[in-house]
């Protein structure tokens, strides 16, 4: 377990080098670190600490904040049902309920296998299709018991494993700003002047 | 299985109204660039730079695009409030989506995030603000995938990045993402996480990071949808937009109602005309209460507003209306419940909530917000104490010292007390714990009572049956 791979560190620079200040990469950094592990590592902490300019404490402090950074390994599937206002009204108190028989597992731990863990949610901004959940920040709406089995059953056998990547993963797709487009971050502290385009005339 | 007219936009309805942020929304691949252009995509952007920026600045200021995200206040003056002189400004779009009930950013980003992008281009040019960071909820990933392709397409194309449609206009969009914590949805508590922080609301004041935000520079944050209406307005004109609705609240917005009523949904609504019983009953909208059953209550702006009852209902989508009456109308969400509705477990809900994201900066809510839930908690299991209703209105009062916002109710011959409260916190968080404990307490009092008479042990059911 361990600190950033070599492709993570190049990563890892182009993101600290979108923002003014380095330390501002913190977080995306982290979701790197646990995207290559599974959970945020003690390594990895000490190694963005070095990246950003930060000691392993500061960025144990900020990341300690975040529901979504996992300090020990969780399982492969990460199951949030949501619990609030919404979802409660219609059944998802039930369905937790339902998901803790099924899996034989209270709310806040791990499958034995290590596939399935399971936790309540605060609201997931998807009130309307409620009972909602999300595996691995992917969405489930209008979710019955029954439909809650079923996907037990596919995350178990594998048949998930293409459309909802390991836990530690969240966006499959990065934003890459290309060298000769990019405007590039300068440090506050270096800049003076106004932007170019507030002189009075129109732009094009 | 979701609702909605159309399956790639899960839970929302069109309807026969004006859309203004909602108008590619049938269109299944309306994130891509190629869509957005064939739908006038990017002409917004285009008339902007044919004008001076402070052109630009003014014609938002003459649409009253009131603020999105919760307190409703008019863009174009939010953007005003930079002091003169200090450089650099930065954009900070606010997509941290969070609030209970809330459901409509996360639609905007997913299904037109290039609208969202040219509304960022717009706000920049207009107010000088040099380097956009987009800040998206950490738990939305196909909203941070839509949006990061989003942006490399627009990197590409040459309509984000330096020189702009060959022009003088250069800046940079960073997405960036969250990683679970609803405080940061507060704007201060958003720069502070930009920072690379724990997302703690910093003391005010200064009240507007406009004046000191991010990096200790003048930093303006706008919510997604705030930002997504600028496109249209630019493209049409004030007048064409303060044509829809009325004149202190023009436009449409967008409106999320949830819960027991019989069509749950997403809607685009003409803002301060649209009455919440045209949203509960009306049959463009959630089409009545479900099983033919009596409204009980309902929260008319996100789990941090003071609740209504049927007494309410005919109160319009108008700050000015509902304020008054006891509540706001923060974010557009409507939660619904009907006469089945457990009271008690309903605002347990809530408060679990606000107590759970609390990030703990300051004690009457740190404190407080977890002394509610227990306390609450204790009542709803039927182990509550003739002394637990008074105790809950002590601790809130902790938090919000004096009256509390309430609704007026005929049947309890109560008055309402206007919105808003004073507060012992920096931010609303903490009041937020308090307002589902206290709007359940006053307007149904007797269900907590009969709770702790008969000391009934409740059984594991939804909340509603």
């Amino acid at each position: 377990m361990a600190r950033l791979s070599e492709d993570n560190i190049r990563l890892a620079r182009e993101i600290i080098g979108r923002y003014p200040k380095p330390r501002s990469a913190t977080i995306p950094l982290l979701h790197l670190a646990q995207e290559q592990d599974g959970f945020v590592t003690n390594e990895a902490m000490s190694h963005i600490g070095e990246l950003v300019g930060a000691t392993s404490a500061e960025v144990y402090g900020t990341a300690s904040f975040y529901e979504m950074f996992k300090f020990e390994p969780v399982g492969k599937f990460l199951i949030n049902i949501c619990g609030t206002m919404s979802c409660a009204l219609l059944g998802a108190e039930e369905l937790m309920h339902h998901a803790e028989g099924r899996l034989g597992i209270k709310m806040g731990s791990t499958t034995a296998d290590g596939k399935i863990t399971l936790e309540r949610a605060e609201c997931q901004a998807a009130c309307t299709e409620a009972p909602c959940l999300q595996v691995n920040y992917r969405y489930r709406y209008r979710v019955t018991p029954q439909d809650l089995d079923a996907l037990i059953d596919d995350l178990s056998s594998g048949a998930l494993d293409a459309e909802i990547p390991a836990h530690g993963t969240v966006a499959t797709v990065r934003q890459s700003i290309p060298a000769d487009r990019g405007v590039g971050a300068v440090d506050p502290d270096d800049v003076t002047e106004g932007p170019a385009w507030l002189d009075g005339k129109a732009a094009l | 299985m979701s609702g909605g007219t159309w399956k790639h936009a899960p839970g929302f309805y069109e309807g026969d109204r004006p859309r203004i942020v909602t108008s590619r929304f049938e269109y299944e691949d309306s994130f891509t660039l190629e869509r957005y252009l064939a739908t006038d995509g990017y002409k917004g952007l285009r008339t902007a730079l044919g004008r001076p920026a402070t052109d630009v600045h003014d014609e938002v200021k003459n649409a009253t695009v009131l603020g999105r995200g919760g307190a409703g206040f008019p863009a174009g003056n939010k953007w005003g409030l930079t002091p003169q002189g200090v450089w650099p400004r930065y954009l900070v779009v606010n997509g941290d989506e969070s609030e209970p009930g809330t459901y409509k950013d996360r639609l905007l980003m997913e299904r037109d995030p290039h609208q969202l992008i040219e509304g960022c281009l717009i706000a920049s040019y207009a107010a000088g603000l040099s380097q956009c960071f987009l800040y998206i909820r950490g738990e939305m990933a196909l909203a941070q995938e839509r949006v990061a392709a989003a942006l490399n397409e627009a990197y590409a194309a040459g309509y984000v990045g330096k020189n702009i449609l060959g022009s003088k206009f250069s800046l940079d969009i960073v997405l960036h993402w969250g990683a679970g914590a609803y405080v940061v949805g507060e704007e201060t508590a958003l720069i502070e996480s930009l920072e690379g922080n724990r997302g703690m609301p910093r003391l005010k004041p200064p009240y507007f990071p406009a004046a000191i935000g991010l990096y200790g520079q003048p930093t303006i944050v706008n919510n997604v949808e705030t930002l997504a209406n600028l496109p249209w307005l630019l493209q049409n004109g004030a007048p064409a937009y303060t044509a829809i609705g009325t004149a202190t609240s023009p436009g449409t917005r967008m409106v999320a109602v949830s819960g027991h009523v019989n069509r749950p949904g997403v809607f685009e609504i003409i803002n301060g005309t649209t009455t919440f019983r045209d949203l509960l009953y009306g049959d463009e909208f959630c089409q009545g209460i479900r099983n033919g059953n009596d409204l009980k209550a309902f929260v008319p702006g996100g789990g941090s507003a003071p609740w209504f009852t049927p007494d309410q209902l005919d109160l319009p989508f108008e700050a000015s209306q509902v304020g008054p009456a006891g509540s706001m109308l923060g974010s557009g969400a409507i939660m619904v419940m009907d006469s089945t509705t457990d009271i008690p477990r309903a605002a347990l809900t809530l408060t679990r909530f606000y107590a759970h994201e609390s990030c703990g900066k300051c004690t009457p809510c740190r404190e407080g917000g977890t002394w509610l839930e227990r306390i609450l908690s204790r009542v709803v299991d039927g182990k509550g104490t003739d002394a637990d209703l008074d105790q809950l209105f002590e601790v809130g009062e902790s938090i919000c010292p004096g009256a509390f916002p309430h609704a007026s109710n005929e049947k309890l011959g109560l008055a309402a007390v206007p919105f808003p409260y004073r507060m012992n916190t920096i931010c609303f968080v903490g009041p937020s714990a308090y307002a589902p404990v206290h709007s359940a307490l006053t307007l149904f009092r007797s269900e907590f009572e009969a709770r702790i008479t008969k000391r009934k042990l409740i059984s594991v059911t939804a909340v509603g049956q």
